[in-house]
């Protein structure tokens, strides 16, 4: 028995148990399914960032509004709270929010994940967020960081900027699709990890970053 | 696979689980409050019953045209750097893990929650090979160090309390009484520190997946603690069993079931973390990706309406939650890893053991399972036709006589029940017939064959006067009144 014996065997009997209920084009009768479900919201932009913050802080997540200009001071407040003096900054990360890290000892976001384990937090920047979910999509572009890196310390601070805050999750997978198409590694993050496993009780931090700080940045 | 797998049948696991209290405490409590969260969590949503209604049409469709998705994906995978293999059978499944952990030389894997993993029982496999499978969700991981199967899709360790845990935990992972409390968050804490040395140092890591993109060979796992993060990108290499009903035609299809799935499993707006991966990523993530696609009974399935409703499923337990049944007898009772309407239906038509055959009889069908399901799956008339197939399998086997009693007494029913008179009359006659068994409005302990009805369920006498009767009387009154 081969591999491609079991393969041959199990496309034979899907085909025998889908005759008469296939399709011809298998694309055109999926392009043509509706899809009557909200593509965008209705929310304007103020709306849609009130929203963001507030599914934001019932996850318990961290969030301050700020200027694109007072990026830097937060990060510096923010490690300094956080005693955090090892930290990785991503490939691409805006230089104007790095300044931030000041002295602190850097580590790229391509160390070992021994290496990353000794860090104290992961700044980073992401691809689209989400109002409705309190959602916050990395697509490993620049500032983002390999997945590894805003995974393994165990504080992640994340910069978003208001325009990439979409209202509903359409939005979103409309915009990552590129990134998807391109073979990209995707990360959905909507609040720090999370179990209930223990009587139910709701106990944060299992093996994620325990804390999620969100710089939402209001005019970029 | 072996009868030495399959447990209990349902009609003795069930008192026996009736019988634990504590199951009954926690079952009651975390099916209820999530029960109340997914309404919630549901009716915020304008467009709820679009987006079942969407959910419900792509997975039809897909799963009309499986062979055509199941091709495309393999081509995605392969040009994406990944390998796909294909296994008939839990056996042909396990060989091929086994095989490639082999080849990897490591004596340890790191195991993200997984239903196919549990149904091919690949931890036991492995362990063949003197490699350890390690759980890496918590709850699982309390119920592997526990040597005990898991008893609820979502929270397996439901069946468990803290002081249990401690336990285990203390004895797992070696730590002296005063170093943990049997605060849930020091517990977590605990597993925190034990795992995470074991996702630094674990060079495979097997996973399932919720979903797989056909045109982009995309895969994704949605979880919650960071365990599934961990293991879909530490390791060299990554090892996702899947059961080909898992494949979407396209990424934007996810937007439908990635709303769908969070708010009807844990009744939250979205879970914690999900992860994508397509192929490998040069220098981010496992170099090595292997993808197995499970039929074990799924191809079969596929041959009739019933199976491919049934195959629609997305596992997020919400049919559970709101099963009477269930939520008395909780899920070993099931005896298999799907447990629930869901196992009821799945079950037999998956794995098809002689004693799968009552599973579908665990049910009152009130109807609440087909009212909540994201995929719009009609459990309660499966359930019946699978009733169908088990009265027919059974007469094939001669175990029920070709005339048996029931249809006799069906007969009689079909005749009795015709018309209004014939209906009185047999009413009339059954409740004289009835005294001898009649204990405080309930028949019990019937003589001979109906012995085994009475025996497990509480019937109610028919009552001295009957609803026709009370109203014929009410009506005559009211004329005489007038
Ligand atoms: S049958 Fe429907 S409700 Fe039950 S687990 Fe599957 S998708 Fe969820």
């Amino acid at each position: 028995m081969s591999g491609k014996d079991a393969r041959r065997a199990m496309l034979d009997a899907i085909q025998a148990a889908t005759e008469g209920v296939r399709d011809d084009d298998p694309a055109a009768a999926h392009a043509a399914l509706t899809r009557p479900y909200r593509q965008v919201g209705e929310r304007d932009a103020a709306a849609r960032l009130d929203l963001f913050e507030e599914r934001l802080v019932d996850y318990g997540v961290d969030v301050s509004r700020l200027h694109a200009s007072d990026v830097a001071s937060a990060i510096d407040e923010e490690l300094a709270r956080r005693r955090a003096s090892k930290v990785v900054v991503p490939l691409g990360f805006p230089e104007a929010y790095g300044v931030g890290v000041g002295a602190r000892e850097r580590l790229a976001d391509d160390a070992s994940p021994r290496e990353l384990d000794a860090a104290d937090a992961t700044v980073s920047t992401c691809a689209v967020a989400i109002a409705e979910t309190g959602t916050i999509a990395l697509d490993a572009g620049a500032g983002q960081g390999r997945r590894a890196a805003s995974l393994v310390p165990d504080v992640h601070l994340c910069i978003v900027h208001a325009s990439q805050v979409v209202a509903v999750v359409p939005e979103a997978t409309a915009r990552l699709e590129p990134a998807v198409k391109a073979g990209a590694p995707i990360t959905w993050i909507s609040g720090p990890s999370a179990t209930s496993d223990i009587e139910l009780v709701r106990v944060a931090g299992v093996h994620g970053p325990r804390t999620l700080l969100v710089l939402l940045v209001t005019d970029a | 696979m072996s009868d030495a797998r399959i447990p209990l049948p349902f009609h003795e696991a069930a008192p026996r689980a009736l019988d634990d209290g504590q199951l009954r405490r926690n079952l009651a409590n975390v099916t209820s409050s999530i029960r109340e969260k997914r309404a919630a969590m549901t009716s915020e949503m304008p467009d709820w019953e679009a987006l079942r209604d969407a959910g419900k049409a792509i997975k039809e469709h897909t799963l009309a045209n499986l062979g055509h998705y199941l091709e495309q994906l393999e081509a995605s995978v392969t040009a994406a750097g990944g390998t796909v293999h294909w296994a008939r059978d839990a056996d042909e499944a396990n060989r091929i893990v086994r095989d490639l952990v082999r080849e990897t030389g490591t004596r340890d894997v790191v195991k993200v929650k997984s239903m196919t993993t549990d149904e091919i029982h690949l931890n036991e496999a492995l362990a063949e090979d003197g490699v350890t499978a390690i759980e890496t969700d918590l709850a699982e991981l309390i119920v592997q160090l526990a040597h005990e199967p898991s008893s609820h899709i979502l929270v397996p360790a439901i069946h468990k309390n803290r002081s249990e845990i401690r336990a285990l935990f203390l004895e797992a992972f070696d730590l002296d009484p005063s170093e943990l409390s049997d605060d849930p968050a020091a517990l977590a804490g605990a597993a925190r520190r034990f795992l995470r040395e074991r996702f630094l140092t674990a060079k495979v890591a097997v996973s399932g997946a919720n979903f797989a993109v056909a045109d982009t060979g995309t895969l994704c796992v949605v979880e919650s603690e960071g365990n599934g993060r961990m293991c879909t990108t530490l390791p060299d290499t990554l090892i996702t069993v899947m059961g080909i009903e898992k494949v979407v035609p396209t990424w934007r299809d996810l937007e439908v079931f990635l709303q769908l799935l969070p708010r009807s499993s844990t009744a939250e707006r979205m879970n914690p973390y999900t992860s994508f991966w397509t192929g490998v990523r040069e220098g981010d993530g496992p170099q090595t990706f292997h993808l197995v696609l499970l039929d074990a009974g799924r191809s079969a399935t596929l041959r009739d309406e019933a199976g491919r409703d049934t195959l629609r499923c997305i596992r997020c337990s919400a049919c559970l939650n709101v099963c009477p049944i269930y939520e008395r007898v909780g899920g070993h009772a099931y005896g298999s890893v799907y447990p629930g309407p869901i196992g009821a239906i799945l079950t037999p038509q998956l794995r098809g053991a002689k004693q799968d055959g009552e599973l579908p009889y665990a049910s009152t069908l009130c109807g609440a399972c087909y009212e909540v399901c994201p995929v719009k799956i009609d459990i309660p008339s499966i359930l019946v036709e699978m009733r169908r197939r088990t009265v027919h399998k059974e007469r094939a086997e001669s175990r029920l006589p070709a005339t048996s009693l029931i249809d006799a007494a069906l007969r009689g029913a079909a005749v009795a029940f015709a018309t209004p008179r014939r209906y009185e009359a047999a009413q009339r006659l059954a409740r004289i017939g009835q005294a001898p068994w009649v204990r405080k409005g309930v028949l019990k302990n019937l003589p001979g064959p109906l012995a085994g009805w009475s025996d497990a369920r509480d019937l109610r006498a028919i009552p001295k006067q009957a609803f026709r009767d009370w109203w014929r009387e009410r009506d005559e009154k009211q004329e005489m009144d007038a």
